[in-house]
């Protein structure tokens, strides 16, 4: 039995010549289209190389402090300079509880600027109210510290704290005598500071919901307020949470403003209005008196701590924003 | 519930009117020839200026963007012209994640590479820390703007026989350039008030200098000074300070809103 013999399927025959006539100009073949992507791929190079030296760097400084003190630099509390012992605890406890504390009181903020500008608030109003918000971003951060120190902290002296201790002082958050700087100031900083970041990409990620969603929502008789918030926030949700993320990130790196009114002192404590200490304020603050090359070895530690938690958080919110607003140059828009 | 997200919104735009209103209240009364062309006088004593701080902050800004904007502007174009594949998901990837560093981290880094090995402060160093800030951000804004020319415009030239490095430049770059400068000024902008970075690089510096070798006063750095220390008259002075910077600052803010609208007409 002979089997059919199968034919390969003729190749059509290729026209090189023709190919490199036309492709020759768009693919880059020739050399200033060559050179021209060489030299924009060498300046694009820069920023992965700065992102390997930096971590390397940092790991490399920080090594003598990771060797000496191990894991448990993350959770001894001992911060002593003249004994040469070293642990972060109070400071990533500090940076964590500023930060969730700002959160708390920055996202409905932010979340009710987001859905007033984009759903409710008259079409005249819109953009300037938006960039008179994004102005918050602007706002360098030694200045927020200035206002902070001179504005913010007498007025919770004089007008916040009396009332809130009356009615709350049982509590064991608004413990001790109030002296001004603390970590309660330094969350409502930061709280006002990270505002405009959450603001603008849950604006964003409203924007990017399907008006089909609003409408068919209406459509079943849904107030607007109801059509927001059971299809158009819902439909966002993992945006929203990406934003709030991506403010979370900005409030854990903030330095100066923090610096300026939380307290810096090495302490765990659970009530607000005692001073406390973060990440970034204690680089701020003792690099330049670091005296021995193990203390420096531990700033750097510290900062590498720091670091690796904003890129994983940051990391995090982008890809939960890409998942709604997928293509747009989140966060960008804020100045 | 209308009325409740309305309230928020306007007590977001009333922390920014607070701010600004206190600025000026406490910074106004300051301002005088003398604050602007004087440089600060030793503590304890009446007068002086910032004339030092603000010609560093010049310098020092302006150097950084001699470095930062060439980079930044060239790995946009190339993000958007080239960056489909491996390589421009990754440099995306890190231009977010540096965009989202704590710039205090940026400060030390710049420390162990320029002031450890020259031994002393400079700033120069300083420049480099705030050029490694902005180039992500101007990376990202100008691939946004290149993205924004229509592909017609492109698809035009190159039918024309151009090749494609010159349609990147003399037809999609020139046509995104207004977006791209007004990126720039945004960066530019955001690193003019930026401390932590200067602390352990350019330092600050109680005389005038002009030196980038050596290290230099900024308007950041002697708010955060003044701010800090015990003087009534250092408070004065921060405030002043303060209030030219952030005018300094509302100044590029606002002239980029202006640009832009021109150019995209008013968005959304």
């Amino acid at each position: 039995m002979t089997t059919l013999p199968i034919e390969p399927l003729p190749t059509p025959a290729r026209d090189d010549s023709a190919r490199d006539r036309s492709g020759g100009v768009l693919r880059g073949r020739n050399t200033g289209d060559r050179s021209y992507r060489a030299v924009l791929t060498a300046l694009a190079l820069v920023l992965p190389l700065l992102l390997l030296t930096l971590l390397a760097e940092l790991a490399l400084s920080a090594a003598p402090a990771i060797a000496r003190f191990g894991p448990r630099f993350l959770w001894s509390s001992t911060w002593d300079p003249v004994a040469q012992v070293f642990g972060a605890a109070p400071m990533i406890f500090g940076t964590l509880a500023s930060s969730l504390l700002a959160l708390a009181l920055a996202v409905p903020l932010a979340l009710g600027v987001a859905i007033f500008l984009t759903e409710f608030a008259p079409k005249w109003i819109r953009q300037p109210m938006a960039f008179l918000v994004e102005l918050l971003a602007a706002i360098p951060s030694v200045v927020y510290g200035l206002w902070g120190i001179f504005v913010l902290i007498p007025f919770l002296r004089s007008a916040v704290v009396p009332p809130l201790k009356a009615v709350l002082g049982w509590t064991p958050f608004l413990q001790g005598v109030f002296y001004g700087n603390s970590l309660l100031a330094g969350a409502i900083i930061l709280a006002i500071m990270v505002v405009p970041y959450i603001a603008a990409v849950s604006r964003e990620v409203l924007l990017a919901v399907p008006a089909s969603q609003r409408e068919a929502a209406l459509g079943m008789g849904a107030t607007r307020w109801e059509a927001v918030w059971t299809a158009v926030v819902p439909y966002g949700r993992a945006g929203l949470i990406g934003a709030v993320i991506l403010g979370l990130g900005r409030a854990l790196g903030e330095t100066m403003a923090v610096t300026m009114v939380i307290g810096n002192r090495h302490d765990i404590g659970l009530s607000v209005l005692q001073p406390a200490y973060t990440m970034a304020a204690a680089i701020a603050n003792e690099f330049s008196e670091a005296t021995t090359s193990l203390y420096l070895s531990a700033l750097f530690e510290v900062g590498l701590i720091l670091f690796v938690i904003t890129v994983v958080v940051n990391g995090l919110a982008r890809l939960l924003i890409w998942r709604v607003a997928r293509g747009t140059v989140v966060g960008s828009r804020a100045l | 519930m209308t009325g409740l997200v309305a309230a928020l919104s306007f007590a977001a735009v009333l922390a920014l009117v607070l701010i600004l209103g206190h600025l000026v209240a406490k910074g106004a009364s300051s301002l005088d020839w003398s604050f602007f062309t004087k440089n600060p006088v030793p503590a304890g004593e009446t007068g002086g200026g910032v004339a030092n701080a603000i010609v560093g902050t010049g310098i020092i800004v302006g150097l950084a963007a001699l470095i930062g904007l060439p980079i930044g502007v060239g790995t946009g174009l190339y993000l958007a012209e080239y960056g489909s594949g491996r390589l421009g998901w990754l440099v995306r990837f890190v231009a977010d994640v540096l965009n989202g560093t704590p710039s205090i981290v940026i400060g030390i880094f710049a420390w162990t590479w320029l002031v450890k090995p020259m031994g002393h402060f400079s700033a120069l160093a300083g420049s480099m820390a705030l050029a490694a800030l902005i180039i992500p951000m101007i990376a990202r804004t100008t691939e946004e703007m290149v993205r924004l020319v229509p592909h017609s415009l492109r698809e035009a030239a190159l039918a024309l026989g151009y090749p494609r490095w010159r349609t990147s430049l003399r037809i999609v770059a020139r046509t995104a350039l207004a977006g791209i400068v007004t990126g720039c000024l945004v960066g530019i902008a955001r690193i003019a008030g930026e401390t932590a970075p200067l602390l352990f690089t350019a330092l600050g510096n109680l005389n005038f200098a002009t030196n980038v070798l050596q290290p230099m006063q900024t308007l950041s750095l002697q708010i955060y000074v003044y701010a800090t220390g015990p003087f009534d008259e250092w408070h004065r002075l921060a405030w002043a300070a303060a209030l030219v910077l952030m005018a300094l600052v509302l100044v590029l803010a606002l002239s980029t809103r202006r640009a832009m609208r021109q150019r995209h007409g008013p968005a959304r």
